[in-house]
């Protein structure tokens, strides 16, 4: 190795040309910052340390900007016994019974998967996995959240297709069930498209691992795939300055990912932890191998002595501030007693990983590195890890959203005709934001491990975490950022409500949240009180619910030029299932069952996808937020599962009433007759998006167990009609000029199913009929649930009453089953 | 009870779904390791679906090297039933067990969805449960699914009744012939493209429909002890 050729600056060569001119502005530090990295060394950094410190000073390392915010989320998290490690740690993990606790996470690789959409998402998918093992536990699942410009825009064309196979591509080569997420368009993503991926993973209570590097002379190993240039500045450079033009001459920024090495090392990790042989772990994400070493010296109070030269790389010629800061990916570092060094190499052999002990741990509270005898680095390693510059950024409400929010939805002109009403009603279902994700989530594994219970298009992802009793997770990942443009405090609010009801829905017990936060530049003060906003919003409805955010990740910078995306805070809400045969699907599923809709509804139409789709309006207030509402729901759902009283439920949000009755009908193909109630007006009935409202079918015949439930939980409800024959049509019958329409279910399929085929590709060889279920849901378990349904519903009650059709009990359907009657003796 | 070994590979993925099939249909299940070529006394063998040393090169290509394959292929050739599920198919293929080849979907897709097949031939060791005819229900999930051969060799695989399930009510990887399953000439090695493992739990599954491939094997494997 030629030193001489690579120009390595040492520590000596720092210490002797202390006013030599560094290109720190380059890399993204400003002024003030490097003078602090000056004064912390007491000399000039050299060219590795000042790579280091940029690194981990950006605002993708070290939260500067948003830091000040984000401790709401610990000051007002309700106290909570699940909750067993929180945000700072990799992900936070949640107990779920004594022996079995998860870990999950959702993150952003929004810009990356601009640049190169293929290799940036499936990134995505192999950064949030390793930050899921890193905590000790076997990742089971993913989910993505993905935001892309106008769909029928040029660009869109080649960055959805190379998303959505990326994300496949990883996921599933790595065998893990992608089981549910978004995919939303809106011209705000156009150059910044957002990717967020989500893990979860399950681990014995007692197994959680540790980030600490604890002991001096123990060994520190990286183990995994070699090291390369790729990802080399990716977190200052990338991550950390808005796109410009230029954007395209970032592609070796972007790193490339191999899901057979992650997988690898997926197995190797999990015997290292069953056979407990590492002290230490962690993964090399955002910021590689100086992240990695920094941090866990730093969090253990402790020091490192490394030998660079000792990382086994992909091209011979990297110099050290590349090794440092390469972000290739399918890395981890542990931190391993000395006697237990050849039984961890050893379970890497096995496996065919590379694993190299590159330094040990010293208690000297610095972290040296040499690359052939010379030092590059000596730092104090909380310099770069907790030390980092913290930001109270200007706020300042955006100067447009006092008009924005004066121009409402509610005095658009709206049809009031059943033609009209039908037409929108198509219109809305074949739009791209509310459109069957077929051609999505088709290019996803969901049945890999074989304990996928619900997956997409069901409202959550349920996974089933014992096969012995049943026990599963449900997780739903959520956010509607037109409502958090015009407020980002409620919409915040109302993303939070709405993951919380799809994890509800299915009769699952909500129980943590994690979030992704994309929003635009931080130093732009409207943004950053759309931030701010937000962020309250958050912490503000997680302390209502009672449940706690457990970790998430924040992206700034998302804006291309001065225009910044929508504040879009993603959430995603863990639910827990004591037993998922007892989970309530979505869809439409036996004739006769009476249909009720839970909660109530407004004139709510700011913000909708009907004042865009027919209007291509965004302006006004968002729908409100009744936090209690949506515990009564929750507690209601869970009952409801418990005793089997309702055999199928779906959340009312984008599209409202309307497009949950498409989505009811086309799961399973049975169809539908419904009453829209008289003292609303048809149109408001159908496509107004109050928050807070469940559609639920429920079997005949127990209709006093299933009010006293409603009474109990001081829930509202409006019975709408029946579940009509397999194959039948849906029936919207409304009243004044409303009367009523039909639509066949082909005029449905065709509407909802042709949209993305149409613009991505149809991709088919002999075009498949579409086949019935698109998620095991099947006829055996409904029939047990009806079992336990009788038992307890005799148990609860004097002799159930049958529910019969047309039988009101609940004031507001009165008068529009009336009206059902007499309309249908005119018919 | 007759033994039924899963083989584990380098990314290999559904081996635990196929020990769970195997395990709900009542078989013993032996975990099988592509290093060791020690079969442990198993009666039957199922290659399961995955990524097998990450597809580098083709699909099934370097699977086909790994000590356990030549074991498998000795067994395979001496009458043992071996079921090669997805990449476990692709395996079976590279390693000359059944002929032709698996190719990219047409469509250029991973494709995931609950697939209808009609079983086309009952007289192999895995399928002998079905009637032929018979329309079943069970997931396919795979981006080289395509199966591919030339003209003789197709026609040789019709009239042999070689082809034992096609897809129906749609193709959903361009497979020449609507081909999804097809087994050698003694009919006791299976290569399929959809997976029946993932069909075996009312609760996980489209159908139960999966668990027809191994109680077939157990009786097969019952049938053959009775004869001996």
């Amino acid at each position: 190795m030629n030193l001489e050729a690579m120009s390595v600056d040492t520590v000596k060569d720092a210490e002797s040309t202390p006013e030599e001119l560094q290109p720190y502005l380059e890399l993204g530090l400003k002024d003030d910052e490097y003078q602090r990295i000056k004064q912390i060394l007491g000399r000039r950094p050299t060219q590795s340390e000042l790579a280091m410190y940029s690194i981990m000073w950006s605002e993708h390392c070290s939260y500067k900007s948003s830091k000040v915010h984000l401790r709401q989320f610990g000051e007002k998290a309700p106290p909570s016994d699940r909750m067993l490690a929180g945000i700072g740690e990799n992900a936070g993990v949640i107990q779920i019974n004594e022996k079995i606790a998860v870990t999950f996470k959702v993150e952003s690789h929004n810009h990356p998967s601009f640049v190169e959409p293929y290799q940036g998402a499936a990134t995505g998918v192999g950064g949030i996995v390793r930050d899921i093992l890193a905590m000790g536990a076997r990742p089971i699942l993913v989910m993505d959240s993905l935001r892309f410009g106008a769909a029928d825009h040029p660009d869109t064309q080649r960055v959805l297709p190379g998303v959505v196979a990326g994300v496949g591509g990883y996921g599933n080569c790595l065998g893990l069930p992608n089981v549910g997420g978004e995919v939303f368009f809106d011209e705000c993503y156009q150059g910044n498209p957002l990717v967020n991926a989500l893990s979860l993973g399950v681990l014995p209570v007692d197994g959680l691992q540790r980030k600490e590097a604890d002991g001096p002379g123990n060994i520190v190993v990286l183990m995994g795939a070699k090291t390369g240039r790729d990802g080399i500045g990716g977190v200052s450079v990338l991550a950390s300055a808005t796109f410009d033009d230029e954007s395209q001459q970032r592609r070796p920024s972007v790193q490339v990912g191999d899901p057979f090495t992650e997988k690898l090392l997926i197995e190797s990790c999990l015997e290292l932890y069953a056979a407990k042989l590492i002290v230490g772990v962690q993964d090399l994400g955002g910021a590689g191998l100086t992240c990695a070493l920094t941090e866990t010296a730093a969090s253990a109070g402790t020091g490192m002595d490394i030998q660079l030269e000792k990382v086994h790389l992909r091209e011979a010629s990297m110099e050290p501030h590349e090794i440092l800061a390469s972000e290739s990916q399918e890395r981890m570092l542990f931190v391993v007693e000395p006697a237990k060094l050849d039984a961890v190499l050893g379970i890497a052999q096995l496996w065919g990983v590379i694993a190299t002990p590159i330094g040990v741990v010293t208690d000297t509270g610095r972290v040296r590195i040499t690359f052939h005898g010379e030092t590059v680095v000596d730092v104090p390693p909380g310099s770069l890890a907790d030390d980092g510059p913290v930001y109270a950024r200007p706020l300042r409400e955006p100067a447009d959203l006092i008009l924005l929010q004066a121009d409402r939805a509610e005095t658009l002109p709206r049809p009031h005709h059943d033609f009209q009403l039908k037409d929108t009603m198509l219109k809305l279902a074949a739009s791209p934001n509310l459109c069957d994700r077929s051609w999505v989530t088709e290019q996803y594994d969901r049945y890999v491990l074989g304990n996928t219970v619900l997956a997409q298009p069901e409202d959550s992802g349920i996974v089933r975490l014992d096969e012995e009793t049943g026990l599963g997770v449900a997780l739903s990942l959520d956010c509607n950022s037109r409502f958090a443009r015009l407020d980002p405090y409620e919409g915040a609010k109302l993303a939070l409500a709405e993951a919380y009801r799809n994890v509800a829905v299915t009769g699952a017990e909500p129980v943590a949240v994690t979030d992704c936060l994309n929003f635009g530049s931080p130093e732009d003060p409207a943004v950053m009180w759309q931030f701010a906003e937000a962020v309250r919003g958050i912490a503000d409805g997680c302390q209502e619910l009672g449940i706690p955010v457990t970790g998430g990740n924040v992206s700034f910078y998302n804006q291309t030029g001065a225009v910044a995306i929508h504040p879009t805070p993603v959430v995603g809400v863990l639910g827990v299932l004591e037993n998922v045969a007892q989970r309530i699907p979505m869809g439409f599923s036996h004739t006769g069952d009476v249909l009720v809709l839970l909660g109530e509804t407004s004139l709510e139409l700011s913000g909708s996808e009907w004042a865009w789709v027919a209007h291509q309006h965004l302006g006004g207030r968002p729908p409100k937020v009744d936090f209690a509402r949506e515990q009564a729901i929750a507690g209601f759902m869970q009952r409801a599962a418990e005793t089997g009283l309702v055999r199928s439920a779906h959340d009312l949000s984008d599209g409202g009433l309307a497009q949950a009755l498409v989505e009811s009908v086309l799961r399973k193909g049975l169809g539908a007759t419904v009453t829209l109630p008289v003292d609303i007006e048809p149109f408001v009935s159908l496509f107004s998006e109050s928050a807070g409202r469940v559609l639920i079918s429920v079997p005949v015949g127990h209709r006093q167990a299933f009010e006293s439930l409603l009474a109990e939980h001081e829930l509202p409800a409006t019975i709408l009609g029946q579940v009509d024959d397999e194959g039948a049509d849906l029936t919207v019958i409304g009243h004044g000029e409303a009367g009523r329409f039909t639509v066949s279910q082909s005029e449905l399929r065709e509407a909802f199913s042709g949209t993305l085929p149409r613009m991505f590709g149809a991709g088919e060889s002999g075009a498949a009929e579409a086949v019935t279920a698109g998620s095991p849901a099947e006829t055996v378990l409904v029939v047990e649930t009806v079992e336990i349904t009788e038992t307890v519903a005799v148990e609860a009650e004097a002799p159930a009453a049958l529910l019969a059709e047309g039988e009101p009990f609940a004031e507001p359907s009165e008068p529009a089953q009336t009206d059902e009657t007499e309309r249908r003796a005119e018919s | 009870m007759s033994k039924i070994g899963v083989v584990t590979f380098p990314g290999s993925l559904d081996d635990g779904d196929a020990a769970r099939a195997a395990r709900i249909s009542g078989a013993e299940v032996v975990r099988l390791w592509h290093a060791d070529p020690d079969l442990h006394g198993v009666d039957a063998v199922v290659l399961p679906g995955g990524f097998s040393y990450g597809d580098y090169l083709r699909c099934g290509a370097i699977a086909r090297f790994a000590p356990v394959m030549e074991t498998i292929a000795d067994a395979a050739r001496g009458g043992m039933p071996v079921l090669g599920i997805c990449n476990g198919f692709q395996i079976l293929c590279e390693a000359h067990l059944l002929p032709g080849a698996l190719t990219r979907n047409q469509h250029l897709h991973f494709r995931n969805r609950d697939q209808w097949l009609r079983m086309e031939n009952s007289s192999t060791a895995w399928t002998n449960h079905f009637a032929e005819g018979q329309e079943i229900l069970i997931p396919v999930k795979n981006g080289e699914g395509c199966y591919v051969a030339d003209e003789r060799t197709l026609d040789e695989l019709e009239a042999n009744g070689q082809i034992v399930a096609r897809y129906v009510r749609g193709n959903p990887n361009g497979s020449t012939r609507d081909i999804a399953a097809i087994r050698n000439e003694a009919g006791n090695v299976l290569g399929i493209m959809p997976h029946p493992e993932h069909a075996v739990e009312a609760l996980t599954g489209p159908s139960l429909d999966g668990l027809g491939f191994f109680s077939s094997v157990l009786k097969h494997l019952a049938d053959a002890k009775a004869a001996a």
